[in-house]
C-alpha cells in the first residue's frame, strides 16, 4: 500500500512539473506581446516593462525563477492589470467557480444515480427508455448549447431566473443546472450498466435463494457493489465540470476562473493563462490520485502492489 | 475400407476375448450420400462481421441514427449549393431575416420576427430564405450546411489521425513488450494526467487559427485512447495459440501484425472512432464558441451557435437552427456507436 501510494505521487509530482515546464515553452512561442497598449510603447519604454517582469533575462533564467517561484506559491503578476498578482486574481474568482462547479457536481451526481438505479432495476420498461434517452441526450448535447437554451427560455422567455447577473443565490441556479447535464449523462449511464452487471452476479442469486427479501438485495448486495466503480468517474466528471466552467460562466456572466481564462486569452495575459492552466491541471491530477487511492482501499480485489496490470 | 492390423506387442498380454474384433469391410458400411442434403447442411458459416451487422441492424436506435447520418452527411455535402447564394456573400439590405419556407409557415418557418412581424412583407423580400439570414445578409441555409461540412471535415480528420497514430503506438507498445513497453506506457500515464482541453487551448493560440491547427490540436492528446484500446487488445491476443502457429511458421513481425493481429482488434478500434468523431466535434465547437476557433467568413456549426449566441434575444432562429443540426450530429454518433459497439463485441457492453 505505501508503496503504491508513492508511487503513484511521484507519478503526479511527474506530470504536474511536466505541465508547468510545458506551459512555460508554449507561452515563449506565442505570439504578440502581453501589454495591452504595445503600439503605443516606445522602444526604451518597452524595455522598462521588460526589465520589470523580467522579459528581458533569457529564457532558461525566466524559466528556473518562475519555477523557483511557483514552489514558494507566487504566480507572478497580471500583465493586464496592474501590480495584481495571478494568486490573488485568483483567490478572488475561485469562490463562484467553486460553488457552482459542487453544486453542479452534486445534483448530477444524485440525479443521475437515482436515474441509473430506477433505468437498471426497471430494466426495458417504459422509465429505463426515457431514462436511457434522456442520458443519450445529456452526453450528446453540448453543454454550452443546452445553457444558451436554458437562458433563453427560463431566464429570457419565462423570465423565472436571473440570466446574466451574479448577485444572489439565485443566480447560482441555471449555471450549476448547466454544468449538472453532463454529469447526470455520465453518471446515469454508468451505474444503469454496473447495476445490471451486478444483479447478473452469482452473490446476487444466492442472497434471493438464502430468503433475503427483494429490497434487502437491492440495498445491501446490489447498489453497495454498484457504487464502488462510480468512484472511478470522478475523474471524467471533474474534467467535465472544469470544461463547462469554462464557457458556461461565460454565458450566465459568473465572476469565476472560467470566465477570468477566456478573457485572459484574448488579451494575452500569460501569466494569468498559466496560472489557471496550473491550476486546473494540479486539480485534475489530485483527483486522478485520490481516484487511485480510494479505488484501491474500496474494492479489496485491486491489486495494490502497482504491478504493471497486463 | 481398409482393415486396421493390430499392433501385436500392444495386445499380447489380452486375453483372447478382450481383443477387439478385427474390423473387416462388412463392419462398417458407409450411408449412401445423397448430394443435396449435404448442401443443405453445410449453410455457409456466418462470418463475424455478418453477425455483427446483423445484431447492428435490430438496434433500432443505431439504425435510424445511421440513416440520419446519411441524410446529414449528404447535406453538408449538397445543401450549400441547393440555393443561390454563397456561405460569404453578404447582402445587407436582406439583414436578419428570419426563416421561411412556402408550404411549412405553421411549423415556425413563416418569416415573423420575435414581435410577430412578417420581416418579409414589411420589406418587401421576394425570395424566401430557408432558414433566415444572418446580420451581414448571409443566407443561413447555406452556411449552416457549409458549417456541418466544415465540422464534419474536422472531426473526421481529427478521428482518422488519433486512429493512425494510436494503432502504430499501441501496436508497437504491446508488440515489443518490456522496456519499450513500458517506457511508451509510463509517457502515456503522463499524457492521461494533463486535462486534454487545456493542451488544446493552449497549442491553439499558439498556432495560427484555422482548420489545422484546430485538428493538430486536437491529436496531440487525442490519440492516447486509442493507442491503449489498441495495446489492451493486441496483449491479449498475442499471447493466443494462432499468433504462436504463425510465428512457427516462420511470420514475420509486419505480416503477424497486419494479417493477425490488427484484423482481430477490428471491432474496438472502430468503436473508438466512432466515439473520437463526437468529441471533436464538440471540440471544434467549444474552441469556435470561446473565440479560438474559425474566423469568419468561414462557418463551422460552433462559429454559428456563437454567433447566434450573441443575437438570442432578437434573433432566437439564429440559435437554435446549428444548436439542433448539432445535437442530432451527436445524438446520432453516439447511439450509432453505441449500437456498433454493442454489436461488434457483447463482452464489451458498458
Amino acid at each position: 500500500m505505501k508503496r503504491y501510494l508513492i508511487q503513484r505521487f511521484a507519478y503526479a509530482v511527474i506530470t504536474l512539473f511536466i505541465i508547468v515546464s510545458a506551459t512555460f515553452l508554449l507561452m515563449q512561442l506565442l505570439p504578440g506581446t502581453p501589454y495591452s497598449n504595445a503600439e503605443k510603447l516606445t522602444e526604451s519604454q518597452r524595455a522598462i516593462l521588460d526589465a520589470k517582469y523580467g522579459l528581458d533575462k533569457p529564457v532558461a533564467l525566466q524559466y528556473l525563477t518562475y519555477i523557483g517561484n511557483l514552489v514558494q506559491g507566487d504566480l507572478g503578476y497580471s500583465f493586464q492589470y496592474q501590480g495584481r498578482t495571478v494568486m490573488s486574481m485568483i483567490g478572488d474568482r475561485i469562490g463562484p467557480s467553486a460553488l457552482i462547479g459542487l453544486q453542479g457536481l452534486v445534483f448530477g451526481t444524485i440525479i443521475g444515480l437515482v436515474l441509473g438505479i430506477i433505468s437498471a432495476l426497471r430494466h426495458n420498461t417504459a422509465i429505463d427508455y426515457v431514462s436511457v434517452t434522456i442520458a443519450v441526450l445529456g452526453m450528446s448535447i453540448p453543454s454550452f448549447v443546452f445553457a444558451a437554451l436554458l437562458q433563453y427560455y427560463i431566464g429570457v422567455k419565462l423570465g423565472w431566473l436571473p440570466v446574466a447577473l451574479w448577485e444572489n443565490y439565485q443566480s447560482t441556479i441555471l449555471p450549476s443546472l448547466a454544468l449538472s447535464v453532463t454529469v447526470i449523462a455520465t453518471v446515469a449511464r454508468f451505474i444503469r450498466s454496473e447495476m445490471l452487471e451486478v444483479l447478473g452476479q452469482d452473490y446476487v442469486t444466492t442472497a434471493r435463494a438464502k430468503g433475503l427479501n427483494e429490497s434487502g438485495v437491492i440495498w445491501k448486495h446490489v447498489i453497495r457493489n454498484a457504487l464502488i466503480p462510480v468512484v472511478t468517474m470522478l475523474g471524467p466528471l471533474a474534467v467535465s465540470i472544469m470544461t463547462g466552467t469554462l464557457v458556461i460562466e461565460k454565458i450566465f456572466g459568473v465572476p469565476g476562473l472560467g470566465e477570468q481564462f477566456t478573457l485572459s486569452i484574448l488579451v494575452l495575459d500569460y501569466s494569468v493563462i498559466m496560472g489557471i492552466t496550473l491550476l486546473y491541471s494540479a486539480l485534475f491530477i489530485f483527483v486522478v490520485f485520490v481516484v487511485d487511492v480510494l479505488y484501491g482501499l474500496l474494492d479489496p480485489r485491486i491489486d495494490l502492489k502497482g504491478g504493471s496490470k497486463a | 475400407m481398409t482393415t486396421i492390423q493390430p499392433n501385436d506387442g500392444d495386445f499380447k498380454n489380452l486375453r483372447s476375448q478382450d481383443r477387439p474384433a478385427e474390423p473387416s469391410a462388412d463392419l462398417f458400411v458407409p450411408q449412401p450420400l445423397d448430394a443435396t442434403a449435404r448442401e443443405e447442411l453445410a449453410a455457409p458459416a456466418p462470418t463475424f462481421w455478418k453477425e455483427a451487422m446483423e445484431r447492428l441492424f435490430k438496434n433500432k436506435g443505431a439504425v435510424v441514427s445511421l440513416v440520419l447520418l446519411i441524410i446529414l452527411g449528404a447535406m453538408a455535402l449538397i445543401g450549400p449549393s441547393m440555393n443561390e447564394f454563397t456561405y460569404r456573400e453578404q447582402h445587407i439590405p436582406h439583414s436578419n431575416l428570419p426563416p421561411k419556407v412556402a408550404g411549412l409557415e405553421w411549423l415556425g418557418f413563416d418569416g415573423k420576427d420575435v414581435n410577430g412581424v412578417d420581416q418579409y412583407a414589411q420589406r418587401g423580400v421576394e425570395t424566401n430564405y430557408w432558414f433566415g439570414t444572418d446580420e451581414f445578409g448571409r443566407d443561413l441555409w447555406t452556411r449552416v450546411w457549409k458549417g456541418t461540412q466544415i465540422s464534419l471535415f474536422i472531426a473526421l480528420v481529427a478521428a482518422f489521425l488519433d486512429l493512425v497514430i494510436g494503432v502504430i503506438y499501441g501496436g508497437i507498445s504491446a508488440y515489443y513488450g518490456g522496456r519499450i513497453d513500458n517506457v511508451m506506457q509510463r509517457i502515456i500515464e503522463i499524457l492521461t494526467g494533463i486535462p486534454n482541453l487545456i493542451v488544446i487551448i493552449l497549442f491553439i493560440l499558439i498556432l495560427e487559427p484555422g482548420i489545422r491547427s484546430i485538428i493538430l490540436a486536437m491529436i496531440i492528446t487525442g490519440w492516447v485512447g486509442m493507442a491503449r484500446v489498441v495495446r489492451g487488445q493486441m496483449l491479449q491476443l498475442k499471447g493466443q495459440e494462432f499468433v504462436l502457429a504463425s510465428r512457427t511458421l516462420g511470420a514475420s513481425d509486419s505480416r503477424l501484425m497486419r494479417k493477425h493481429l490488427l484484423p482481430n482488434v477490428m471491432g474496438p478500434i472502430i468503436v473508438t472512432v466512432m466515439f473520437t468523431i463526437p468529441t471533436a466535434i464538440f471540440f471544434e465547437a467549444f474552441l469556435s464558441f470561446i473565440g479560438l476557433g474559425l474566423q469568419a467568413p468561414l462557418a463551422s456549426l460552433g462559429v454559428l451557435i456563437e454567433d447566434g449566441y450573441d443575437a438570442i434575444r432578437s434573433f432566437p432562429y439564429k440559435l437554435l437552427i446549428p444548436a439542433v443540426v448539432i445535437s442530432l450530429v451527436m445524438i446520432c454518433f453516439n447511439l450509432l456507436a453505441d449500437g456498433l459497439r454493442d454489436a461488434l463485441d457483447p463482452k464489451m457492453r458498458k
